[in-house]
């Protein structure tokens, strides 16, 4: 069995908007393992998401209790999370989220700047296929480029788990195979913990753990024998 | 209410402090539009009427004695309406409990009839018995300056004699609306006053008796003042005639008048550079806040609405913020109009003010302010309306950058990529830089164009009384005297040293082009009032010559070798050609000067002298003056101390409230037009922002492209808005310069950085305003919105 890598006990995000009260998680126990890429399928409003932004340290928990390895991050400060995220996390947005005034490049060395040991700007191009697209701006490229050089930039730190939120939402199917290929590249190749959340329940079966969201709560956890390469799923 | 309507509410709701940061700036123009142009009227239409009512001359003259016989002729000169004739003089007058001398200027009213022209305005009291010797009025400020009311006393010494003179009432005079005593630089109630007395007591104190010295005539309506003055001349040459002068060199009109210039061009540039900023940021936060609703443009024109309702719907934001604008500025205008008229009523001695800030103005005002959103607004509503709906409903394409030679400089230099954004933004909208920049510059500019005045009137202070007139005082003689006289004012207590200076009205011609000025005279290497040339060196005026200010030479358009005729207006009225020999520097009067002896020969006199210059021994000062109250000849004493320290009193008070204004506005302008800028930036990188935040930057490293770029463009407005200030204290300097005074463009490093420093901490203030919300950002939410 391989190691924890994060760990949740209980958590509940509880959104209150005048007098009605939203649980958009109602109590999440939840094991991921180092080096699995795992795919988070459910609905709109299943929690997915929330989990998602918990896990990577942008929001806190209303209730329960998170770990990343031995560290605590329930009630971790801002400036806590700030560097957690910086040294340890990637993520992935399905509106790619690049700054328009910056270069691919540019884009990358974004983060390659602040991290402790990151690869170098032109290496993360290279392993997205991008490396011959690096001085352009990122409305000089199309949607599958740009969310290339958002994986770029989000495994240029050499993270230990790469968070992902749609990151094939925006893109047709064959940009979005791309994109998949890379991800699952990348967990091969550095064994980088992935976490990728879709509606598309194709996507699951290149995962080695499916985790099913219903109302806030897991419903099921199916882990794959075997895993399909993206090229082999269609939708 | 419509629906739309809500939203335009709800909308001006969200955006209040934009809005209001806006629409301050907007009431600023407008305020200060209603306060001049208010002001301008105000104190136009006061002088208007209170010429009209008090029938202020149009054309005055002195001369020596002329025969009372002689007025039924100067009325007959074509264009006069009506001539009357005074006997006028100076007197040096002894005030109980007042050591100091005080000097009156002495006035007779027509025994048989009421004055005809130049009518005194009773304040209190009564104008005295025409049969009464001894009774006399005398201008309010004076009075008020010593406690005086009717039925107070003092005594003067008139032509050697001294008699005690009863006050009957107080008055004012359209004729001494700004007074200031002779030889004096500046108004001093105290030391100087106007006396008027009845005709006989006049002319046996000036021994008239049957004659006068002193005319006035009005003229007839659109009556040209130049063909009535010549003949005026010609009438009075063999009288001693000082030369006929209109209201342009009457010393109080001429004051007024440059005040009333000054509000007139004070109407004419403030304004608009207040309405162009609030347009420029009305024109940016719109064009944003269509940006931002794009997606629900699309959507009221995919349910109906038409281009005109959505373009209408955008202008009447606009317009809500202008209405804001419009009435603070009614407010603050009126209110600002009113202490100001208060002020002006106060320096300038009026009998009322007829304040009344017409509608035309208010409407002026208002609509100026409209107009100007309206402007600001227009090329974003027109976008808005021109969107089509299926676009609109689309996110906005990312905007576009391109490489340039910009990014070379940029590589080379190896900055962070947050200064890479800083510096791509700023180029990638290079208009919306310039012209905040430009905003930040104006706001620069404010400040210098008010605080330079500061350092020019401390040039003034210091060429006026520390290098050029350096003596502690000025005694004047009733007319002039043997220079031997100067031994016996060497007598006088207190009296250290004694310097002999001669004075000539005059009319110096050059081509066309002429000026009536007094020229000076002193014996070479005097000590006490000296001549500069532009260099600060003491210069002789070689004899033959004359040295003129730069301003006088400008005007006659005259160079040192060049040849001018000079008229004396007293003596023979003779005409003489002198080559200007050099030119001086002076901020106070158009001089000219000659040597002295060469004076006297030009004159075939012997040495005569007008006035002489002292040192005094502190101690002794009473002793002085009080022999200078039984001393006849001697008319006035100026005193360089008292000039110098009303002098800076009367500008301090002004300096200190007009710092304080320019600098609230240079601080509102910076806070309108950062705060805007910022909170636009927030808005359109906020999604950039927070990805950096998710990336692991902390607080400080994001907000630092937002300080960063706006403080970038603070810095880089830093010498266009010195450039500006120095500009507009150019045309400050040149627009304020009048015959009377200039005001020099004295530019120290000081002003510079006093500048500086209030634009880029209101600017660092603002920013750090909008910071607190970048600290606060939602970092789920702003990565969930879709643009």
């Amino acid at each position: 069995m391989a190691e924890v890598i994060f760990r949740t006990e209980g958590i509940t995000k509880v959104y209150e908007t005048g007098d009605v009260k939203v649980f958009a998680l109602a109590g999440v126990d939840l094991a991921l393992y180092k080096g699995e890429l795992t795919v988070l399928l459910g609905p709109s409003g299943s929690g997915k998401s929330t989990l998602l932004n918990i896990l990577g340290g942008l929001d806190h928990a209303t209730d329960g209790r998170v770990w990343f390895e031995d560290t605590e991050l329930t009630d971790m400060s801002d400036r806590g999370l700030t560097k957690y995220r910086r040294d340890h996390v990637g993520f992935v947005f399905q509106f790619y989220n690049l700054v328009p005034s910056l270069t691919a490049r540019e884009n990358v060395q974004l983060v390659t700047d602040v991290s402790p040991d990151p690869m170098p700007a032109e290496e993360a191009l290279q392993l997205v296929g991008l490396e011959k697209r690096m001085d352009h701006f990122p409305s000089e490229m199309s949607g599958g480029e740009q969310q290339r050089v958002a994986i770029a930039r989000a495994i240029a730190k050499r993270p230990q788990i790469l968070l992902c939120d749609e990151p094939t939402g925006a893109l047709d199917s064959t940009t979005g195979v791309q994109v998949l290929e890379v991800l699952r590249d990348i967990n091969e190749r550095f064994g980088t913990t992935t976490v990728v959340i879709t509606h598309n329940a194709e996507i699951q079966r290149m995962a080695h753990r499916v985790i099913f969201f219903q109302d806030g709560k897991i419903s099921k956890t199916v882990v794959n024998k075997t895993q399909l390469a993206p090229s082999e799923i269609a939708w | 209410m419509q629906a739309i309507d809500q939203k335009l509410l709800r909308d001006f709701k969200r955006l209040w402090i934009q809005a209001v940061a806006i629409a301050l700036i907007l009431a600023c123009g407008v305020a200060i539009l209603l306060t001049s142009v208010g002001m301008y009227n105000a104190l136009s239409e006061t002088r208007d009427a209170y010429y009209e009512r008090n029938r202020f001359a149009d054309v005055f003259a002195h001369a020596t004695r002329a025969p009372l016989s002689l007025l039924s002729e100067i009325e007959q000169i074509d264009g006069v309406l009506s001539a009357e004739a005074r006997i006028s003089g100076y007197a040096i007058l002894d005030i109980a409990h007042r050591t100091r001398t005080a000097v009156g200027h002495i006035i007779s009213l027509p025994e048989t009839s009421d004055p005809v022209l130049n009518v005194p305005l009773v304040v209190t009291g009564r104008l005295p018995d025409p049969a009464s010797t001894y009774e006399v009025v005398v201008n309010a400020p004076f009075a008020d300056a010593h406690g005086f009311g009717p039925g107070d006393s003092f005594s003067a010494n008139l032509k050697g004699q001294k008699r005690e003179l009863v006050i009957t009432g107080t008055v004012l005079s359209p004729e001494f609306i700004y007074t200031i005593g002779p030889g004096a630089l500046m108004p001093d109630d105290a030391a100087f006053g106007i006396i008027w007395m009845s005709e006989r007591a006049a002319a046996a104190a000036f021994d008239m008796t049957g004659a006068f010295n002193d005319v006035s005539l009005a003229l007839s309506a659109g009556m040209r003042p130049e063909p009535v003055t010549d003949a005026l001349d010609t009438l009075l040459e063999n009288y001693g005639g000082l030369g006929a002068y209109g209201r342009d060199i009457q010393t109080s009109d001429a004051f007024l008048d440059a005040e009333i210039n000054q509000l007139r061009g004070m109407s004419m540039i403030l304004p608009p550079i207040f309405f162009g900023i609030a347009a420029f940021l009305v024109s940016m936060v719109m064009s944003r806040i269509i940006a931002l609703e794009r997606s629900e443009i699309g959507l009221l024109k995919a349910i109906g609405y038409s281009n005109t309702e959505i373009c209408l719907h955008y202008l009447m934001l606009a317009g809500l913020i202008a209405v804001v604008g419009v009435i603070v500025g009614w407010i603050a205008g009126t209110v600002l109009a009113q202490s100001t008229a208060a002020q002006y009523a106060e320096f300038f001695n009026f009998p009322y003010v007829i304040f009344r800030v017409s509608y035309w103005v208010y409407a002026l005002a208002g609509l100026a302010g409209l107009a100007t959103t309206s402007l600001g607004a227009t090329q974003a509503a027109l976008k808005a309306a021109r969107l089509a709906p299926a676009i609109a409903m689309q996110p906005p394409a990312p905007p576009r950058f391109k490489r340039s030679f910009i990014d070379d400089a940029m590589a080379r230099m190896q900055l962070t990529q947050s200064s890479v954004m800083i510096l791509r933004s700023l180029l990638r909208w290079p208009l919306r830089s310039f012209l905040t920049s430009l905003g930040l510059a104006l706001a620069v500019a404010s400040v210098i164009a008010a605080t330079f005045i500061n350092d020019a009137l401390d040039e003034i202070v210091d060429l006026a009384f520390y290098q050029t007139n350096r003596q502690d005082a000025m005694l004047l003689f009733s007319d002039d005297v043997p220079e031997i006289a100067v031994q016996d004012v060497r007598n006088l207590p207190g009296v250290l040293q004694a310097e002999s200076q001669q004075v000539h009205a005059a009319i110096l011609r050059h081509g066309h082009l002429s000026k009536r000025t007094v020229v000076e005279s002193r014996r070479p290497g005097s000590d006490l009032s000296r001549v500069l040339d532009t260099d600060g060196v003491q210069l002789d005026v070689p004899p033959g010559g004359i040295v003129l200010s730069n301003r006088l030479a400008s005007h006659l358009d005259v160079e040192p070798g060049d040849h001018l005729d000079v008229e004396f207006l007293t003596g023979q009225r003779e005409t003489f050609s002198l080559r200007v020999t050099g030119l001086v520097k002076i901020h106070f009067g158009l001089g000219a000067y000659m040597d002295f002896e060469a004076m006297n020969i030009l004159f075939r006199q012997a040495p005569r002298v007008s006035t002489v210059n002292i040192t005094l021994d502190e101690n002794e000062m009473d002793a002085l003056h009080a022999v200078i109250k039984e001393t006849p000849r001697i008319t006035g004493i100026v005193e360089m101390d008292e000039n110098r320290r009303s002098f800076q009193n009367t500008i301090e008070e002004n300096i200190v409230v007009m710092n304080s204004i320019y600098i609230a506005v240079a601080v509102l302008i910076t806070v309108g037009v950062t705060y805007n800028a910022a909170r636009i930036q927030l808005s359109e990188r906020a999604r950039e922002l927070a990805s950096l935040r998710i990336l692991g930057f902390g607080k400080g490293d994001v907000s630092y492209i937002l300080i960063g770029e706006m403080m970038l463009i603070a810095l880089i407005a830093q010498p266009f808005g010195w450039a500006i200030g120095a500009y507009i204290a150019h045309l400050m300097s040149t627009s304020f310069t009048s015959d009377l005074y200039a005001i020099p463009l004295v530019l120290k490093p000081a002003t510079f950085s006093l500048a500086s420093l209030v634009v880029l901490g209101a600017a660092l203030g603002s920013v750090m305003i909008v910071r607190r919300r970048l600290d606060r950002l939602d970092l789920v939410s702003v990565m969930k919105t879709r643009e």
